[in-house]
């Protein structure tokens, strides 16, 4: 699928592996990390007075170090400010107002989320962003893959870039989905299998009938930890849950395109979903794989529920369950991030099934969790030092993130575990590494 | 600016390239373009917003004899292990420093490798200093890999660094070497990073895709930068586009 999404992106009948090609680019977006240093270079490389290839392929999205008080950062949201309305780039997710997110009606939180919520992933198209998780929106059967600033300045010229074919890797994955796994024990499962560099400079591309059951934001988390096996992008062919996801989100037409059925891949998995169990991830390295159930004498000292691979509705919703289940207590601190303002909207309003009417929220609360924070990329990277529950001293976090290399969430000595919704919520309520089938029976 | 679309409505022909190596990108020879093949000379350019660092002019201020040109580099090595990600070079608190500002871009090479955990005890830059003595970094595998942030391959560079010698890269790292032209991502054919030790002095010969290191009498045959080599020499993606007629010179 990914040869022939780039074939049409350059105007060929037909590419291999291996081939270096110039694309057009459908898509391209930037946050506030990367946005200056690429806004930099454009201006340096095409002329202080160059405007943009197309201001409506252009989209930006402040997400990283929003809830700061580090000046730096917040003048890398104005110089975003200056650029679009200079450029008058159609679409700017802007926030002033860092008091309240709420009072904000263009920010909506973490990039990856906000495309996709906003219409700008489709079919079929090539989607470009200065962040390494833009392989996130492969979800919705498209190209997309994360470049750096200069690279992203070119773009922003030209609206093309040199790319090489990559070839893929087949990962069919069948089965019923049991009760107590979520996407994200899957996808640990398979960089697990392959390695952090087993996809390098590859294409990943998820079929079989456990993936057409996932619904849009389960396809996402997918696709999201694909960099995490090395690879340059990961696709799930569109479908009707596609298409009826994408029906109130964008007009802008689309044509999706699918893998041929004589399509050759470079190495084919085959995983039997109804046979795995609850996974982790552990200190330091998104492919040290472990049982969950296996890792229960380790003792935790907070959870995070949240952010671009944990922190939308879906997930909460998973979390939520758990807790609904247990009926108990939170033993450590456990600190929820939305990946956006719909997510945040949807804790406080969506009843969570079997809770009686309860919001998401009001469960969290009764357990003892923090107010949910402001959506927004958070502690994830452990950001400027003021961040909102950023790790400033070495201890043991679990996490629903997608990276736990040293020091990423700001201590280097902090020890951090990749885990699912379920698998972060159970530990929360006993303290310690939990396989979630303890509170789902 | 018409310095784009004058160039790119003439698509390079499809590039069937086949590759020795997995990693060795070619990724700058568009064949409708005609080039001189550009052999390595230095470059002189002159300090100003435009300009970074080359290998030629990387005299970094310590004793240890360090000298470059562009196609030898020869320097003391720093030895690091497997999969080093983006936020053991550069933590993302400094990532709020902005490349293009010329101050920034020193401080940014203050922090090089800052990450690492303590168990490296040797540091790659001393605290107080700006740069590093390492004018040489040697790795292991998927080297680069996490985040696609281009601040590592510029902390590298404005540290100090003139190459790195790793046995594999994640794609990002080695997209962004090549296309700021800040660093020489080369690949070695053995583990290298298993036989050096910090502070060997290792000396690099492009041309010959050799690498020595004195201090053990070892060599090492590491696998050739090919195209992506006359794209970093002349300082990154843009300047090599200006230069080869890709993109029209600026003015002024």
């Amino acid at each position: 699928m990914t040869e022939k999404i780039l074939a049409r992106a350059s105007e060929k009948p037909q590419l291999s592996p291996g081939e270096n090609i110039w694309i057009n680019v459908d898509t391209l977006m930037t946050h506030d990390v990367f946005g200056p240093g690429s806004i930099g270079i454009f201006k340096r490389e095409f002329g202080e007075n160059a405007k943009v290839w197309d201001r409506e392929k252009v989209v930006i999205i402040p997400d990283h170090y929003i809830f700061t008080t580090d000046e730096r950062a917040n003048r890398n949201v104005d110089i975003l400010r200056d650029f679009c309305l200079e450029q008058n780039i159609k679409y700017f997710y802007d926030i002033k107002d860092l008091s309240d997110f709420k009072v904000n009606p263009d920010y909506k939180g973490v990039c990856h989320v906000a495309l996709a919520q906003e219409g700008h992933c489709r079919p079929g198209e090539v989607l470009l962003g200065t962040d390494s998780h833009t392989c996130t929106a492969g979800a919705f059967g498209q190209f997309a893959t994360g470049i750096g600033n200069t690279d992203a300045g070119f773009v922003l010229g030209t609206g093309k870039l040199l790319l090489k074919v990559p070839p893929t890797l087949l990962f069919v994955m069948d089965g019923e989905m049991p009760d107590y796994l979520l996407v994200k024990d899957l996808i640990l499962q398979i960089i697990g299998e392959i390695s952090v560099s087993g996809a390098t400079y590859k294409s990943m591309e998820f079929v079989g009938t456990t993936v057409e059951s996932l619904n849009m934001e389960e396809r996402m988390t997918l696709c999201n930890m694909v960099v995490e096996a090395g690879g340059k992008n990961g696709v799930v062919s569109a479908d009707s849950t596609t298409f009826k996801y994408l029906e109130d989100k964008t007009s802008v037409p689309y044509e999706p395109v699918y893998s041929d059925e004589q399509a050759r891949f470079l190495s084919e998995y085959r995983f039997d979903i109804s046979k795995l169990e609850p996974l982790v991830a552990k200190p330091h390295s998104p492919d040290n794989r472990a049982l969950a159930r296996e890792c229960k004498d380790v003792k935790i000292d907070r959870v995070f529920i949240g952010y671009c691979t944990g922190g939308k509705t879906e997930d909460f919703m998973a979390a939520a369950k758990v807790f609904l289940n247990s009926d108990k207590k939170v033993k450590v601190p456990t600190f929820l991030v939305p990946a956006a303002q719909k997510s945040w909207m949807d804790l406080f309003s969506i009843p969570v099934p079997g809770s009686g009417g309860k919001t998401c929220s009001q469960i969290f609360e009764e357990a003892g969790c923090d107010t949910p924070a402001n959506p927004s990329c958070s502690a994830c990277m452990g950001r400027p030092k003021d961040t909102y529950a950023r790790m400033n001293k070495p201890m043991v976090c679990l996490s629903t993130a997608n990276r736990n290399f040293p020091g990423r969430m700001g201590h280097k000595e902090g020890q951090i575990y990749l885990a699912s919704p379920y698998t972060a919520a159970a530990p929360a309520l006993t303290g310690y590494v939990t396989d979630p089938r303890e509170f789902l029976h | 600016m018409a310095a784009s679309s004058s160039t790119f409505t003439r698509n390079p022909t499809s590039i069937a390239t086949s590759f020795n190596s997995k990693l060795s990108l070619s990724l700058f020879s568009p064949r409708s373009i005609k080039l001189p093949y550009i052999h390595p000379q230095p470059i002189i350019k002159p300090l100003g917003s435009h300009a970074r660092p080359l290998p030629v002019l990387r005299a970094t201020a310590t004793p240890s004899a360090e000298s470059t040109n562009a196609t030898t580099f020869h320097g003391i090595c720093y030895v690091v292990g497997d999969n080093i990600d983006t936020d053991q070079i550069i933590p993302a608190e400094y990532l709020t420093l902005v490349p293009s500002n010329p101050a920034e871009y020193e401080k940014l090479g203050s922090y090089a490798l800052i990450g690492l955990p303590a168990s490296y005890e040797t540091r790659f830059i001393e605290p107080n200093e700006m740069k590093t003595k390492y004018s040489i970094v040697i790795g292991g595998d998927n080297f680069g890999c996490g985040s696609s942030r281009e601040h590592a391959p510029v902390s590298l560079g404005a540290a100090g660094v003139a190459a790195v010698v790793a046995e594999s890269y994640a794609r990002i790292f080695f997209r962004n070497s090549v296309s700021t032209g800040e660093i020489y991502p080369l690949e070695s054919e053995v583990r290298i990073c298993e036989e050096c030790k910090t502070g060997d002095v290792v000396t690099i010969e492009l041309a010959e895709s050799r690498l020595i290191n004195h201090t053990t009498g070892k060599e090492y045959k590491l696998k050739p930068i090919g195209d992506a080599g006359p794209v970093i020499e002349a300082g990154g993606i843009f300047a090599y586009a200006r230069k080869t007629g890709m993109i029209p010179l600026q003015s002024g």
